[in-house]
């Protein structure tokens, strides 16, 4: 059973850090290049990681009058969160196979999603540290205010979600998977649907909650301070937090969270709102109920799980396109507009949606299949 | 259920023993230069480095009693939601009566300038 659980984290371990940051450092690179000319090819792309971590690894420059200890726990306080998170995501389902049931998680808490916002909210201690470690005035307001965001944001990302756990019924990532791995007719309420019957949409959280993902996925951004709420962290900002007064590799742990972040936040929309693995109208028993007179039940199934794989990581690249997209497009929010965007606009809408979603539940009736 | 934690357990080691590697790689093979962040010191008028504090109040005290209270509020709603198959209409109005003092104090908050930044 260890043996399961430690294949399955460093599977995840493996897509996010080793496969997917760097390919996403690369595209972020190559979006904001100003001419397409100044794109390295791929290959030669690729290794850029691995040459900026042995440029971090030459020097490490540091504010006379810094607090050592501080400024090398800060990065790991950024770090950490971004990787621990991903343990709870599930990238598949659940299958039985040669008698016993496995689920493709890592780590199935029954409280998975309020572990991921309790996690992610220790990231904002990662660069209130750093700023506070360098001994200097702006170093310490840059790392305040990018708490303070972040801190603000957090709030708003864990109430944007209760639409989606009076909904699902749970706090369960993999139930809210298996959740959307249905599908709902939409004239359901009616008595006699007739031919509207066929007419079904499938369970999917941006469909069921598409105010709560829009809100999720700007308390997102705006939590982890992604574009277009980069403000406190951007290099070229007067006022920023981490890259003053942190170098060498603490800077690199910096900018590689920054990275590991924009795939832990994909897959998060992808498992709560883009109906995680699911393909839509295909379940999975009819998925294994169709192959199997082909391939035998257990071939059916690791075909399934394949399938149900390829589907969530593709849908992970899709959310880390749309961000990467982000990067460029939208203007820097300053940060006034970006606090008062969260205290006054997302935090009452997301009340709102709260008790609107539970007024609609309890007029409809809850979802077929829920607890 | 105990046994799922096992996975954060590996998730973290992984993690701490990559950040722990990646710092000592910089201790033993990397040098320390002491460096102002200030690119053009030259130019100020105060001592670089110096450890004062801002003398004015920026009032993120301010920021933290917001952030206790709202956090507070919203650890509460997330159990009446996952239990709202049960708890029904009666759940509605309990949480609605708990909800309406706390809409209240974000009223009050706004007009008193509390979240202006």
């Amino acid at each position: 059973m260890l043996l399961v659980a430690a294949a399955k984290t460093l599977f995840i371990w493996t897509v996010v850090v080793v496969l997917f940051a760097p390919v996403v450092s690369w595209l972020v690179r190559r979006q904001s290049a100003a001419h397409p000319a100044e794109t390295a090819t791929p290959s030669a792309a690729l290794l850029h990681p691995g040459a900026s971590f042995l440029a971090f690894v030459r020097e490490d420059a540091f504010p006379p009058g810094s607090r050592r200890w501080l400024r090398a726990a800060a990065p790991f306080l950024v770090v950490l969160p971004a990787l621990v998170a991903s343990a709870v995501i599930p990238f598949g389902g659940r299958y039985s196979l040669g008698g016993s049931s496995w689920s493709l998680v890592a780590a199935d808490i029954d409280w998975g999603v309020l572990y991921v916002l309790a996690i992610g909210a220790l990231a904002g201690y990662g660069t209130l540290l750093a700023g506070w470690a360098s001994d200097d005035d702006r170093s310490l307001l840059a790392g305040v205010r990018s708490a303070a965001q972040r801190g603000s944001y957090s709030v708003v990302l864990g109430l944007s979600l209760v639409g989606v756990f009076a909904v699902y019924g749970s706090l369960k990532l993999s139930d809210i998977g298996l959740a959307q791995d249905a599908s709902l007719p939409v004239f359901g309420f009616l008595e006699d649907p007739g031919p509207l019957e066929w007419l079904r949409l499938p369970c999917w959280g941006i469909l069921l909650q598409p105010l709560g993902f829009v809100m999720f996925l700007v308390s997102s951004l705006a939590a982890n301070e992604r574009p277009p709420f980069d403000r406190p962290s951007h290099e070229s900002e007067p006022l920023s937090g981490p890259p003053r007064g942190v170098s060498g590799v603490h800077f690199g742990l910096f900018y590689a969270s920054e990275f590991i972040q924009v795939v832990v936040i994909a897959a998060l929309c992808t498992a709560i709102f883009l109906g995680g693995w699911s393909i839509p109208y295909l379940s999975q028993a009819t998925i294994v109920g169709g192959l199997s007179p082909l391939f035998g039940q257990g071939a059916a199934t690791v075909l399934c799980m394949l399938l149900h794989m390829a589907s969530f990581f593709g849908k992970v690249v899709g959310m880390v396109w749309l961000q990467i997209r982000l990067h460029g497009a939208v203007p820097r929010l300053g940060y006034k507009r970006a606090m008062d965007l969260c205290w006054k606009c997302l935090l009452p809408l997301a009340v709102l949606n709260a008790f609107g979603t539970a007024a609609v539940l309890l007029l409809c009736g809850p979802l077929p299949g829920s607890p | 259920m105990l046994s799922e934690y096992v996975g954060v357990l590996l998730m973290l080691g992984i993690a701490v023993s990559l950040a722990l590697g990646v710092l000592a790689i910089q201790l033993l093979l990397g040098r320390r230069r002491p460096a102002s962040p200030e690119p053009d010191a030259s130019l100020d008028s105060e001592p670089p480095g110096a450890s004062e504090r801002p003398s004015e109040s920026i009032g993120f005290h301010l920021l933290a009693l917001l952030l206790v209270v709202f956090n507070a509020a919203a650890v509460f709603f997330y159990p009446w939601a996952a239990s709202f198959g049960e708890t029904g209409a009666a759940g509605f109005m309990a949480i609605a009566v708990f909800a309406l003092p706390l809409a209240v104090a974000w009223l009050y908050a706004w007009r008193k300038g509390a979240l202006e930044w």
